[in-house]
């Protein structure tokens, strides 16, 4: 069954207009809101169970609880820069219902009193910026935004900022530089973003995924239970799953967390195009690992837990299935030279472990590839794992690593090629030239 | 020394600004390269400098910046300038393919720009349009669903006017343009 929380914009036709947004209960929310004492509002997300849609699942209250509210500056970021392969669900939130954003985004603002919210969209979402920059000023002229708002005596602007094309901002860290007008690389950690000296202007600094702040009327206004009755005990409401590549019907697809990989291909995305079989899932763009779709891949349920027991993350929800045509070493390859491309170059074990896992992994593919390449893989990736400021260096030697690991024949298959002559297909595979890196 | 995006922008940039606190105005320096871009057609030096000086940073950290981010060209491009996605989803639904055949179509390779300087087209990283692919952004608008077809049309359209570019395909409303009320 979908539910619809978060893409209501399909049932209800213009609600990205502020009337039909306001007809709808829009901002009954955010009045509700300005009743409540801020512990209280943290206190209800809190009990809600709600985690950050992001990737990273972090309770979405405990995050805010740990904002000190007596520092007389505070910010929310808005993380609207939806960069990961196969991610598209924030842009259909801000397109077909950008009031709800806001109106989360201003409920999490009251919740640490911040004077100020940046929506930092990434530079290809400038049309929904420009969107959200005029619902901005219908909400200030509704007395929403700006000074003393409701009568509430908190003032509170809202902005959006533009990226300019850099996956890497996407990391919390990194955006919080872009937006201080500096290089969108990771920050040494501690002070964390919430911390004095962390934030954005060095000020404590709440940064959430559009998502999951798209969720925050609903808890309000049906209350936490209403919420954590959807979902399981420790993955409450709905998830987006953006499900993209050999499917029948891609797209977005709001389910309760809890449903299983079966409801959502079988019964809602039509399965695999016509004549062929699912074969592997990258669950989370190209940052999860990737798995064999077997049986009992499809029987589990989709949760953060679950996710993390079969070996790999539910993340972003990004779903891309590969069917029995593809071929896995392939797929690693490309997802190798994407994180190639946007590492940032701060740190030295993921600047020159992508370079040298996308050299490694061609060598592979042509067919060149010695055991001692194969080594070298796993010394490489070995060396990116938990050595560098953020995760872009762990999630690049995914690909390759899952790959082995779960698909160790495909592998081997090239691996072995050296001594059986590599074939003209190879040869072709291994130069996907222009359009591959 | 005259400050050429002052004198153009100055709305614009008084309206950046303000979003910053008093002391951060270097936030300012994205969307200042954006009115730069748009001014010069790329990220000159004129631009670099103007926007050193209205911000009060050194040239070489704007440039820095300009050269960090991909949406920054640091030459001038073709008038239409094609971003094409072509990384693993999009790949899956035929858009290695189809970009081959849109750099044969216009006879450039990838990064080039065409003779009459009408089209620049590069291969891009994931666009957050997966489920519509292939798919492009023309001068940073979204085309969706293609294939050569459609896209022989879009470029005949588009040479007759360049500012098509930035019309949405489908004749409908697009995000930018929507009523917020």
């Amino acid at each position: 069954m979908t539910q619809n929380i978060l893409l209501r914009g399909r049932e209800i036709p213009d609600i990205h207009k502020y009337d039909v947004y306001v007809e709808n209960g829009g901002f009954d929310a955010l009045k509700t809101t300005l009743g409540m004492s801020q512990k209280e509002v943290i206190d209800t997300v809190k009990a809600s169970n709600l985690r950050g849609r992001g990737g990273a699942g972090f309770p979405t209250g405990v995050k805010w609880s740990f904002i000190p509210q007596n520092e007389p500056i505070k910010y929310v970021a808005v993380n609207a820069d939806e960069s990961e392969p196969g991610t598209f669900k924030d842009r259909e939130i801000m397109e077909t219902n950008p009031y709800q954003l806001i109106e989360g985004s201003l409920i999490c603002a009251w919740a640490i009193k911040a004077p100020a919210v940046y929506i930092y969209l990434r530079g290809e979402y400038w049309e929904i910026a420009e969107q959200l920059d005029r619902c901005i000023e219908k909400c200030r002229a509704e007395g929403l935004i700006g000074e003393d708002i409701q009568g509430s005596g908190w003032d509170c602007e809202v902005y959006t900022h533009l990226g300019a094309g850099a996956y890497i901002c996407g990391e919390e860290s990194a955006l919080l530089n872009s937006l201080e007008g500096k290089l969108g690389q990771p920050r040494v950690r501690p002070p964390f973003p919430a911390q004095k000296g962390g934030g954005l202007y060095a000020e404590p600094t709440v940064v959430n995924n559009v998502e999951t702040l798209a969720n925050v009327p609903f808890i309000i206004n049906e209350g936490p239970e209403a919420f954590k009755a959807v979902g399981t005990e420790k993955s409450s409401g709905t998830k987006i799953f953006c499900v993209s590549g050999d499917v029948a019907k891609p797209g977005n697809y709001e389910l309760p967390l809890g449903a299983t990989v079966r409801e959502l291909l079988e019964e809602h995305v039509g399965g695999p195009k016509e004549g062929r079989e699912f074969k592997a899932l990258l669950p989370s763009g190209a940052s999860g690992p990737i798995v064999p779709l077997t049986d009992e891949v499809l029987d589990t349920e989709m949760t953060y837990e679950a996710f993390a027991e079969m070996g790999t993350v539910l993340g972003s929800a990004s779903f891309i299935l590969l069917d029995d045509t593809r071929d896995i070493v392939w797929a690693a390859s490309k997802m190798t030279k994407f994180f190639k491309h946007e590492s940032c170059g701060k740190c030295t074990p993921c600047r020159e472990g992508t370079y040298w896992l996308d050299k490694v992994l061609d060598r592979v593919i042509a067919g060149k590839a010695t055991q001692r390449d194969v080594d070298n893989i796993y010394d490489i990736a070995g060396n990116m794992t938990g050595t560098t400021l953020c995760a872009l260096g762990a999630f690049a030697a995914n690909p390759v690593l899952a790959t082995i690991e779960n698909f160790p024949d495909e592998f081997e298959a090239y691996a072995n090629q050296r001594a059986i002559e590599a074939t003209d297909e190879a040869d072709a595979e291994a130069e996907p030239a222009p359009a591959g890196d | 020394m005259q400050n050429a995006l002052l004198e153009n922008y100055k709305e614009q940039i008084d309206y950046h600004l303000s979003k910053y606190p008093d002391d951060q105005s270097r936030s300012a320096v994205m969307p200042l390269l954006y009115i730069a871009q748009e001014h010069y057609g790329y990220v000159n030096d004129d631009g670099v400098e103007d926007i050193a000086e209205i911000l009060d940073m050194d040239p070489t950290q704007v440039r820095s910046i300009a050269g960090f981010y991909t949406m920054y060209r640091e030459k001038p491009k073709g008038d239409v300038w094609l971003h094409v996605c072509t990384d693993l989803p999009c790949a899956l639904r035929g858009a290695m393919e189809f970009y081959d055949d849109l750099l044969e179509e216009l006879d450039i390779e990838d990064g080039g720009t065409t003779e009459d300087g009408m089209f620049t087209a590069e291969h891009v990283m994931c666009l957050g349009a997966c489920d519509r692919a292939p798919m492009l952004q023309a001068n940073f608008r979204f085309h969706e669903n293609l294939d050569m077809d459609i896209m022989r049309d879009l470029m005949a359209k588009w040479r007759e006017d360049v500012n098509a570019a930035l019309q949405p395909t489908d004749g409908g409303d697009t995000v930018s343009e929507r009523e917020a009320n």
